[in-house]
């Protein structure tokens, strides 16, 4: 680490991280299955975030890949090299947990110094390198310092500082940043980026918060029931969803009821082309998802729809209009924002002429989201 | 505001005598301490008497005989070592044996949890002479000849107390998180129990072997019927000889445990000062 520290401060030079290859992996619990025939491949350096709701197997994914939890069927592959039977204490594998995982009798300077000492390094040799490393995360003056002396981000940012030391070929994080609050969460997202860029360490990143998702990732996947349903770019992934349920849970969609005509559908009296989507065009009833951003609202008197709901989000007005009995949510200019009341008439038009489709859902709650 | 504040503080003062509780303070104080009084009695009086017994000589007056007889009396010494080996022997396969069994139950088995506690409850239940003669009737006879069969005994006698600490404990760490880190970073399982839990479970050990010690250096029933002379039957028997010098062992045996538990407790306490200081000086 002294080296590969060193030179990306210097010459900014950075080695390959390892690739990682997930190959239909299946993990059942009883009569579930956590994860349903998963697959991804991460390329070497890559920052890939798995993304999903609760009990969507993302946590599963990441302890398979860890050594954690063994596979019913599938396999891991490291650079090409099968370790789906090897175990977590050799894999090579660095991880920061969502827990606080400092071992509470060492300090911080012990804790980093941790993996060097199972790997038999020389006592002074490992107390440099900790040293660095806590410097490296800009926490040299807390080398001495218990897990109980220090904050949550602190005591993250030791267990990244100590989960960095061992060089992992794999860099795995499970929510680290779930149990900060969002001043300190912003800044270690910041930092954890920073330095994964710096170190080009392939890293594997878990979280249920698209923000962190799509902020700091090259590529989100995201999951559902076990599988992925999508893995892209941050900007495709929320520009072009190709499910509905990746359309509904990264960003914020509108339900609306169309009517399909020749590959098209009248969206607010306009007509519109069907986005490609990966399931293709579902039979029976459809109901278009619209970003936010992909409405826009004038004050008219003479039009039906009318406005129930409005949510400051700085910048920006999340407006909620009622669309024939559907809740439709419009971000507008504040400043625009600010003229139009609660039940004032407006009349709904679409931005983008392109718009993708799903099977009608039952339900359109209206909520000030 | 400023005025405000001692107006609320004085209103509060003399609001204070009105509440009906506060009232019956001095009577409840009362109460507590004859509670502290007879609980106190309780355990001091015998006490004080085997005190008074251990100074006296026949003649009831005052008198230091019995104890300076104590070393010098035939089979004390031995009964005295043989305790002792029993007890350190007991200790460290009780901690051998129960250490890893709980980390294991705690991370990979859960659910057999409550079945530890109903099994490590068993020798509460099972009278100590029905276990001790069903051991001897086992036991090989090579074993049986041995006195350290007792420390087996004595071992599944510590279980329920043991187990009972060692599992608040682990219940108390974030067990899980701490060994896969430690796993993760290379440690095997010998190094992640000996350097990441043991350490941890400090306390819980501290409690597993206070209770282990008192319960070996004080136990009688079995070690006199498996015809081993350890400290408590030999008192039991020496009170046929001298009833003084037999009482003045059991003072000092007394004292000797309470010694013993606070110097392991304060060997603690000042670990612990000692890493608070170390890390408020850096």
């Amino acid at each position: 680490m002294t080296e590969l520290v060193d030179a990306t401060r210097t010459t900014g030079a950075a080695p390959a991280g390892a690739r990682v290859s997930l190959e239909g992996l299946v993990r059942t619990y009883g009569t579930t299955r956590a994860l349903d025939g998963f697959s991804l491949a991460i390329e070497p350096g890559e920052f890939v975030a798995l993304l999903g709701p609760s009990g969507c197997g993302k946590t599963t994914a990441l302890r398979v890949l860890a050594g954690f939890e063994r596979l019913d069927s599938g396999r891991v592959t490291v650079d090409g090299r099968d370790v789906s039977k090897i175990s977590a204490q050799h894999r090579d594998m660095g991880m920061v947990f969502q827990s606080y995982s400092l071992f509470p009798n060492m300090n911080a300077l012990n804790n980093v110094a941790f993996g060097l000492r199972m790997r038999r390094q020389h006592a002074t040799q490992r107390r440099q390198k900790a040293g660095e490393l806590l410097e490296l995360v800009g926490l040299s003056d807390q080398a001495s310092k218990y897990p109980h002396q220090m904050s949550g981000g602190q005591q993250q940012r030791i267990a990244l500082a100590r989960a960095l030391a061992i060089e992992p070929r794999v860099l795995l994080l499970d929510e680290p940043l779930s149990a900060l609050d969002a001043k300190v969460r912003a800044e270690l997202r910041d930092q954890i980026r920073q330095l994964q860029q710096r170190l080009a360490i392939t890293t594997v990143f878990v979280t249920h918060d698209q923000e962190e998702a799509l902020s700091m990732a090259d590529r989100v996947c995201v999951m559902s029931a076990g599988r992925a349903e999508q893995t892209a770019t941050p900007a495709a992934l929320y520009s072009r969803p190709t499910t509905s349920f990746v359309a509904e849970f990264v960003g914020v969609s509108s339900r609306v009821p169309v009517e399909p005509v020749d590959g098209s559908v009248v969206l607010f009296g306009e007509r519109c082309r069907i986005r490609a989507s990966d399931t293709g065009l579902p039979n029976g009833p459809l109901d278009a998802l619209l970003r936010p951003e992909d409405v826009a609202i004038t004050l008219d008197e003479t039009a039906k729809p009318f406005v129930t709901h409005k949510s400051f989000l700085g910048a920006t007005t999340r407006v909620i209009a009622q669309v024939d009995g559907v809740a439709v949510r419009v971000d507008v200019r504040s400043d625009v924002a600010a003229d139009i009341e609660l039940g004032a008439r407006v009349r709904v038009s679409v931005v983008s002429r392109d718009v993708l489709v799903a099977e009608r859902s039952v339900t359109n709650p209206v909520s000030p989201q | 505001m400023a005025s405000l504040i001692p107006d609320i503080v004085e209103d509060a003062l003399v609001a204070v005598p009105e509440v009906p509780g506060r009232r019956r303070r001095p009577r409840l104080r009362l109460w507590r301490a004859v509670v502290l009084f007879l609980a106190g009695a309780y355990f001091l009086i015998p006490i004080y008497a085997g005190l008074r017994f251990s100074f006296e000589n026949d003649a009831g007056h005052l008198s230091l005989y019995a104890v300076k007889a104590i070393p010098s009396e035939p089979g004390f010494s031995a009964a005295f070592w043989l305790s002792m080996r029993l007890a350190v022997v007991t200790l460290a396969l009780t901690l051998v044996l129960m250490v890893p069994t709980s980390v294991y139950v705690h991370l990979k088995l859960p659910r057999l949890r409550r079945l530890l506690d109903f099994v490590t409850i068993l020798p509460i239940v099972i009278p100590p002479i029905v276990l001790i003669l069903g051991v001897l009737r086992a036991a090989p006879l090579w074993l049986r000849a041995s006195p350290y069969l007792l420390s087996l005994v004595y071992v599944i006698l510590s279980m329920p107390f043991v187990y009972r600490s060692l599992d608040a404990g682990l219940s108390a760490i974030d067990l899980k998180t701490l060994v896969e880190a430690s796993r993760s970073l290379g440690g095997n399982w010998l190094n992640t129990l000996w350097r990441v839990v043991v350490p941890n479970l400090r306390s819980a050990l501290l409690s597993a072997t206070v209770l282990t010690l008192a319960l070996v250096l004080g136990e009688f029933t079995m070690a006199s019927l498996d015809l081993w002379t350890t400290l408590p039957v030999w008192i039991y028997q020496f009170q046929q000889v001298d009833a003084h010098v037999s009482t003045a062992v059991s003072m000092v045996s007394l004292i000797g445990t309470w010694l013993l538990i606070t110097l392991i407790v304060s060997l603690d306490r000042s670990q612990s000062r000692r890493t608070r200081r170390r890390t408020n000086n850096s």
